[in-house]
């Protein structure tokens, strides 16, 4: 970056050289390839998110790397949606759920994303593109990937059904959900969703309180129970929606929830308090539990896994530097710090190759392959989160995201669940 | 409080030779007025009458909405939503407007009648406000590890020997939602309260003392209707503060009491816009109807 600047200081020896030089540079700029640049123009991305994937490391990293600046602005997950169907031009990079595409694809305030100039795009898991974890197709119950990750064409607002060139979003993190639990609290094996609604734990659960999301786990659970055996969990029936409800009403009405929960750390809080024994939960949440020195699990369970997925997409009327700054955001993303700093946070990364040379190979076999630790484990920001000896929980990346039940959805009757969801939370 | 202030222009534009001046005066505020509130206020009337889909709103005429907020409200064997809702907002407005009054009106009574020095008054009152330099948020929150399950209170109270198991009610529940409103609230009473008992000619008193009353009797016939104007503009800041909210009612009630506000708020994330617009403007029409009934109690125009 600094051999870069002192060239074009240097240039002014001769008028002509100038000139020449300059033109050059507006070539190689319009191409987008010539990040030292960006940083003298002082490219800044708006970058709309929720706070989870938000982190200051990697926004700081980024800079240090390009000189472009990633300023976040963090809203929740449904807020994310909303601004991105009614306020396009706020942001300049959006980092979104597969789920809420449904929404926002069909206003057009997406851009498809060239993965021409995605330098990794090749070698994003197959989980996206098939559907595929080790060869083996997972749970496609819901709004998976695989059904919402191609457009038909840079301005599109359908989803195409085979691949194409574009991507609605290019995805960066993913995860497979289950039940947090104390296990110090509960003092037995926790195998089943069925649990979350056991009167064992009355006053001692939470769920989670997004409509979109709690819902899924809600099915689980009535799938667990016995109580009925979904076509699909992810696109739910006006009657099949009332009976979910209602089983949560019931629940409620007799004491079952201590509180439900919307945000990160209102979950991390419930549980490390003790407030909530189990509760549907999300990974990272676990490991901020269990850095402040407090037994936590990402329980695996027998009827499997709740999957998510988040990408980044840019808005539709994103142009000319800022894009490139974008895309150049995108490519830096992929290529694999940022991947592995997501890995050692219990999430997942896209491209796994990229990640992989960025991390030790004690680190990978216990993120990763399910080995048990050869080391002591610590997360990004240094806080100890396993022991040697200790082995993740749902042990490696294919028998957990092979584990896939369902994904995080957007059903047809949306409007109609949410509100029977308003029903569940004032009842 | 607008109506006061416009027919109080009004009346003074009636007197001769001072119309335009007064007009001219009143401009400014009736456009901030009209530009922020009033047109606000018919989009949010307009917008409740427009159908919708996922990700837009479709323009036209439909009652949809409105029907859709009180589906299921005939049915009398088991609440409908949006009445359970109400009931469960009217019951805190209510519990929050009893508590915040009796102990808004015994610290203004404290501060007026027997904090003799202004300077002394001044600074009390100073230090009445100290809460509100931080955020009703953080204030809030910090409630969550006193009352907790494993927190402050329980912890005590177990080392005491006073209870075996930790009491649970204390957080997440309707005690914890009051309690938190009156503490962030109580200031909203103690301000109006204390203004009007500030104004109260202390001649008064000492002819009711000079009469032979009773402290209870002073309190109660002189000094209680004449802070009367104060009471209701406490009154109606804190039941339309407590009627809207849906953050406290949400961190404190651990997200699952019922709130119209809460209501809202889910439905515009979902952006259902006009089912919440509809909404809006039934909770509107209710609050109006809490103040019409308040205001009818004193005319706060003659006595401000």
């Amino acid at each position: 970056m600094s051999d870069a600047s002192s060239e074009s200081l240097a240039a002014p020896s001769s008028a002509v050289q100038r000139r020449s030089l300059l033109k050059g540079t507006a070539g190689i700029l319009a191409a987008g390839m010539f990040p030292a640049i960006h940083a003298q123009e002082k490219i800044v991305l708006r970058y709309l998110g929720t706070a989870v994937n938000q982190d200051k490391a990697i926004a700081e990293k980024f800079k240090a790397d390009t000189g472009i600046e990633i300023q976040y602005v963090a809203v929740t997950t449904d807020d994310v949606t909303k601004r991105a169907v009614t306020a396009p031009n706020s942001f300049d990079l959006i980092d979104t759920e597969y789920f809420s595409l449904k929404k926002i694809v069909p206003t057009g305030n997406l851009k498809g994303i060239d993965t021409k100039r995605i330098k990794n795009a090749d070698k994003i898991t197959p989980l996206f593109t098939t559907g595929m974890v080790g060869g083996k197709a997972v749970g496609e119950q819901g709004t998976a990937p695989k059904k919402v990750i191609y457009l038909e064409g840079e301005k599109s607002k359908v989803f195409a059904k085979s691949p194409t060139q574009f991507m609605s979003l290019i995805p960066t993190v993913y995860n497979a959900d289950t039940l947090g639990i104390r296990p110090d609290l509960i003092k037995r094996p926790i195998d089943s969703w069925a649990e979350l609604l056991n009167p064992e734990f009355k006053g001692k659960t939470a769920i989670l309180n997004i409509p979109s999301i709690g819902i899924m786990d809600a099915a689980m659970v009535v799938e667990a129970m016995g109580l009925y055996k979904y076509p699909d969990k992810g696109n739910m029936t006006k009657k099949e929606i009332d009976l979910t409800i209602k089983t949560l009403i019931e629940a409620k009405r007799a004491g079952q929830f201590r509180a439900l929960w919307k945000d990160f750390n209102e979950s991390v809080n419930l549980m490390a308090s003790g407030e909530v024994v189990i509760q549907s939960m999300w990974s990272p949440a676990v490991t901020a539990v269990r850095t402040k020195g407090i037994a936590c699990n990402f329980q695996p369970l027998k009827e499997g896994y709740r999957a998510w997925a988040a990408g980044f997409g840019l808005p539709a009327t994103l142009s000319g530097k800022k894009l490139d700054g974008a895309y150049e955001f995108i490519n830096w993303f992929l290529d694999g710090w940022a991947g592995a700093y997501l890995n050692r946070q219990g999430y997942y990364s896209a491209v796994l190759e990229t990640a992989k040379a960025k991390m030790q190979a004690y680190e990978w076999a216990y993120w990763m392959e399910g080995k048990p630790a050869a080391q002591d484990i610590k997360s990004p920001n240094g806080d100890l989160l396993a022991k040697a000896g200790s082995v993740r929980d749902g042990g490696s990346y294919e028998s957990r995201m092979g584990g896939i039940a369902c994904w995080n959805a957007l059903m047809d009757e949306n409007n109609y669940m949410v509100q029977k969801w308003n029903e569940f939370v004032a009842a | 409080m607008s109506p006061p202030s416009t027919s109080h222009t009004a009346a003074v534009a009636a007197a001769p030779g001072r119309g335009i001046a007064a007009w001219w005066q009143a401009a400014p505020f009736t456009a901030v007025f009209v530009l922020f509130f009033l047109v606000p206020l018919g989009l949010i009337l307009m917008v409740s009458f427009w159908d919708f889909n996922e990700y837009e709103l479709l323009p036209g005429f439909t009652f949809k909405n409105y029907l859709s907020v009180f589906e299921g409200c005939g049915n009398t064997a088991d609440l409908c939503t949006t009445l359970r809702t109400y009931l469960s907002t009217l019951k805190f407005s209510l519990l929050v407007w009893g508590i915040t009054l009796v102990l808004g009106f015994a610290v203004a009574y404290f501060l007026a009648f027997h904090v003799r020095s202004p300077g002394m008054q001044t600074l009390l009152f100073v230090l009445c406000t100290i809460p509100f330099w931080t955020s009703n948020v953080i204030r809030m929150i910090s409630w969550v590890p006193l009352l907790g399950r494993n927190g402050l209170v329980n912890q005590t109270l177990i080392d005491l020997h006073l209870i075996q198991t930790p009491i649970e009610w204390l957080l997440f529940s309707d005690f914890s939602v009051v309690l938190a409103f009156v503490h962030l609230y109580t200031m909203f009473m103690i301000v109006p309260i204390f203004n009007s008992m500030m104004r109260i000619d202390r001649s008064l008193l000492e002819a009711a003392s000079d009469s032979g009353a009773s402290g209870w009797q002073t309190l109660w016939n002189v000094i209680v209707p004449l802070s009367r104007t104060g009471i209701i503009i406490g009154s109606i800041f804190v039941i339309t503060i407590v009627m809207g909210d849906f953050v406290t009612i949400g961190v404190m009630g651990g997200q699952q009491i019922a709130s119209v506000g809460k209501i809202i708020q889910v439905q515009t994330s979902y952006l259902q816009f006009p089912l919440a617009a509809a909404n809006a403007v039934i909770l509107l029409a209710v609050v109006l109807m809490i103040i019409y009934g308040l205001t009818r109690l004193v005319d706060i125009r003659k006595e401000l």
